[in-house]
């Protein structure tokens, strides 16, 4: 090859280097994994949310400050206690150019309500809903809902138009391994539309250019690329291959901050971390005692007071966690210190009730952990069996991916396992109605008492502030009693990104793109 | 030279083999750091007093203790602790003990296989021997290491999850022998070949010993030369393989961690200033398979006679 041939084309290779470099705003965004399906009403999960939110938009949100405000409503009114009129923005469009119209308000309410869904516990108090005229949407609650923005917040809306032409009027059935169109493809009103969904590998968000807000971000393009290994994901970010992590692990904040071209922000998540215990089973599937100890409030007890919950956030959560009592956390309505405060850390008063309940000895039992989900989630597992060991309790534990894990929970496989809870309402009744009523659909620990019901009835539809929270404490205290779930704590996230991103951190975990910037 | 008269151990240092042993360093060095390795690892119980495996005798507040001679480090753990509490070098033994019993049993498993089939494609010859040769080149061009994840794949598929963690280490024997066979039925084979046409073989041939014990009984001792030698290489790879699919992670289950687990295990901790839970697990399983190594190069130089 001719010198000068070599020189041109090291000249176009240097322009197109470049130009790359100037005009395209590229986020690469990575976590341990991926969302589970884009379908918005199909999976009610924390990492699946957060892609959603990109793309598609509720009625109303919470912005970088957590407050509720408005999104694809401009207004709403209340005219009596059970009917709420939503008025639009007519100026929204779906990202295929299509206008948005209460026609799809109501379609995607509906579509939430449906069987399938898993955000229909967030509006069962949701009775009708229909359009006024092309702008104003009428909603009816079989009670007065006090919680009912917080709860549309999460509500996404879709195209009826495309819902119907790729035959996902229903969502997704999730739970039964179904594959749809939408489970893959995304359309909706947000500021980013997918382009390309390669499922756990690589997800590519363009700048929708028919978004209807003011656009304040400077990002053309967002890439997630998740990767599993921790250790992996440092390595890429430091390397620079990637530009966020929004899970940065804990025990390499501080190689990640010696860093001079990256920086590391932590804040209290509103995520809890627990264990459940089947106590409905009458037989341990992987027990070896023919019944289920479970069943026992002084075994579940035993297994609360063997953990060392300050060892695991010493040495496991490298001081980044809040040990809990509750499963809510600062900030939600109905959380107190007072309940937030754990029973002590004693072994031998937890072999006494061990053995007291009738099993001196022991008895084996399966613990199911995700492996991808949580902040060291394998690792707080593996340290809680070594624990339990210590009072007999001989724990073989399973850990697995999470969509592995989540599916067969739901399946009913689990005796006991571990789980995360946030809570995007803010409100102590999304935590009763997902986890304590009898029969809910995260209920694996089938808990079951008929004053908790009573009181998660109160909670939905009870106006008068007092008596709400007279009945948001009632029912705390008796699972509290109860021990119900087995408390871990609240998380602690760090996002990790280099300094020149700027992804605005909020305590859901959840990134919030159109705010963002790389310089 | 009346040999019946000699004890077993005058025969072994009369013979060629002993005189090169200690003619060479490398194998002397390399033999005594196996049989250093050996022993610590079958008779752990004895050298060390802690069991990994019992989760309720390990303590979380133990947990990245560093090396005894770094500042923070603790006489008890001699090479500190991992992210549970477990002694490094109590795990590292353990972890060896798992990687021997599945490096052996491996070599034995694709040493039986294959040298039945090459001993035998080697002595009938014909159709039987170009169908069993053509499945060791097929075989041969696929990576050992692929054909393992396979093996593994399918087994994960076939058994129940209950089943698998207790099978595991079975389903890995199996994967790592299936893989290896080729080598020892294509060299067994060859020597064979060389030994059909020998006097002895046609003498027991003629006064009408059977095929059976002919191949196995004449045949065979006189080929093991070679087949020793590639076992013995062997063997290190087969370590080598066992390490590298529990570090993928498809191997022994993380609870009875082998050295591939420990430095899968550690490599979390990589960026996080724990070197030595990464670290002494994979200089172990280097020292290991060298000198594993260094040992088959002197028996393949010993035991060619092309290089007498």
């Amino acid at each position: 090859m001719k010198p000068k041939n070599l020189l041109k084309i090291l000249l176009a290779f240097l322009f197109v280097f470049a130009s790359t470099q100037s005009f395209a705003k590229t986020i690469k965004w990575s976590m341990q994994g991926d969302s589970l399906t884009l379908d918005p009403h199909a999976q009610n999960e924390g990492p699946t949310t957060q892609v959603s939110r990109q793309i598609y938009e509720a009625l109303v949100t919470r912005g970088l400050d957590m407050s509720i405000g408005p999104q694809l409503a401009t207004k709403w009114k209340a005219v009596d206690p059970n009917t709420w009129y939503f008025y639009l923005r007519e100026d929204v469009k779906f990202s295929n150019g299509q206008k948005m119209t209460s026609e799809d308000v109501v379609f995607s309410i509906l579509r939430a309500k449906q069987p399938t869904s898993d955000f229909k516990e967030y509006i069962s108090t949701i009775s009708g809903v229909k359009a006024i005229d092309d702008y104003t949407v009428q909603i009816k609650t079989s009670k007065p809902n006090p919680i009912l923005l917080n709860q549309l917040s999460n509500i996404f809306i879709m195209s009826k138009q495309w819902s119907t032409d790729n035959f996902v009027i229903a969502p997704q059935n999730w739970d039964a391994g179904q594959e749809t169109f939408s489970a893959t493809n995304a359309m909706g009103t947000g500021p980013f539309k997918i382009t390309l969904r390669e499922p756990n590998t690589k997800t590519v968000f363009k700048k929708n250019g028919k978004w209807w807000g003011d656009v304040e971000h400077n990002i053309t393009e967002i890439q997630l690329l998740p990767i599993k290994n921790a250790a992996t994901r440092v390595a890429a970010l430091l390397s620079g291959e990637i530009d966020i992590v929004t899970d940065a692990p804990v025990q390499d904040l501080a190689r990640i901050t010696s860093s001079a071209g990256h920086k590391v922000e932590s804040t209290p998540q509103m995520r809890t971390i627990f264990l459940g215990m089947d106590q409905a089973a009458d037989k341990l599937r992987s027990g070896n005692t023919g019944d289920n100890p479970f069943k026992k409030k002084e075994v579940r007890q035993a297994l609360y007071q063997a953990i060392d919950i300050e060892a695991i956030k010493k040495k496991v959560m490298r001081g980044l966690s809040e040990p809990a009592g509750i499963i809510t956390f600062p900030g939600v309505t109905g959380y107190t210190k007072a309940l937030d405060k754990r029973l002590p850390y004693d072994v031998d008063a937890a072999k006494k009730l061990l053995a007291d309940a009738g099993y001196p000895n022991g008895f084996d039992v399966e613990l199911r952990c995700p492996n991808d989900r949580y902040v060291n989630d394998e690792a707080i597992c593996t340290a809680v069996v070594g624990m339990l060991g210590k009072i007999g309790v001989n724990v073989n534990l399973f850990a697995q991916t999470k969509s592995k894990h989540f599916k067969e929970l739901k399946d009913d496989q689990g005796d006991f396992y571990m789980l995360g809870w946030g809570v995007p309402t803010l409100d102590s009744h999304y935590v009763f109605h997902y986890l304590y009523e009898s029969g809910a659909s995260w209920n694996k620990v089938n808990f079951s008492d008929a004053d908790v019901d009573a009181a998660i009835r109160v909670m939905e539809g009870e106006v008068d502030l007092d008596k709400r929270n007279a009945a948001i404490a009632k029912a705390w205290k008796i699972v509290r009693d109860n021990i119900a779930y087995l408390p871990l704590h609240h998380q602690v996230i760090s996002w990790a990104s280099k300094t020149n991103v700027n992804v605005p951190i909020r305590p859901n975990n959840e990134p919030l793109f159109r705010f963002s910037s790389v310089n | 030279m009346d040999s019946k008269n000699l004890t077993l151990f005058n025969r072994i240092k009369d013979s060629d083999i002993y005189f090169s042993f200690i003619k060479s360093p490398t194998a002397i060095v390399s033999t005594v750091i196996l049989i250093i390795i050996f022993f610590c690892s079958f008779f752990v119980e004895f050298v060390t007093p802690y069991n990994p495996f019992d989760p309720s005798s390990l303590s979380l507040m133990d947990a990245f203790t560093p090396p005894s001679w770094t500042e923070d480090g603790l006489a008890k753990f001699i090479l500190g602790t991992d992210g549970q509490g477990r002694d490094m070098l109590a795990t590292i033994l353990y972890g060896s003990r798992i990687s021997l019993i599945v490096g052996f049993s491996a070599v034995i498993f694709a040493l039986v296989l294959g040298v039945s089939l090459g001993l035998t494609a080697g002595y009938f010859g014909g159709k039987y021997e170009m169908i069993i040769m053509r499945f060791t080149d097929v075989q041969l061009t696929v990576p050992s290491i692929l054909m393992a994840l396979l093996v593994d794949g399918i087994a994960r598929g076939i058994i129940s999850r209950e089943l698998h963690d207790e099978m595991a280490i079975y389903v890995l024997i199996f994967a790592i022998g299936i893989s290896e066979w080729p080598q020892f039925a294509r060299v067994s084979r060859a020597a064979t070949l060389v030994e059909k046409n020998k006097d002895y073989v046609s003498a027991s041939t003629i006064i009408g010993v059977s095929n059976l014990i002919i191949m196995f009984k004449h045949i065979l001792p006189n080929i093991m030369r070679p087949v020793l030698v590639i076992g013995t290489i062997g063997l290190a790879l087969a370590i080598i393989a066992e390490a590298t699919l529990s570090f993928l992670g498809v191997g022994v289950p993380p609870t009875t961690p082998s050295l591939g687990t420990l430095i899968r295990l550690g490599n979390d901790f990589l960026f996080s200033g724990e070197w030595w839970i990464t670290f002494f697990p994979a200089i172990f399983l280097v020292i290991l398979a060298f000198s594993i190594n260094l040992l088959g190069d002197w028996m393949r130089d010993t035991l060619n006679p092309k290089l007498n």
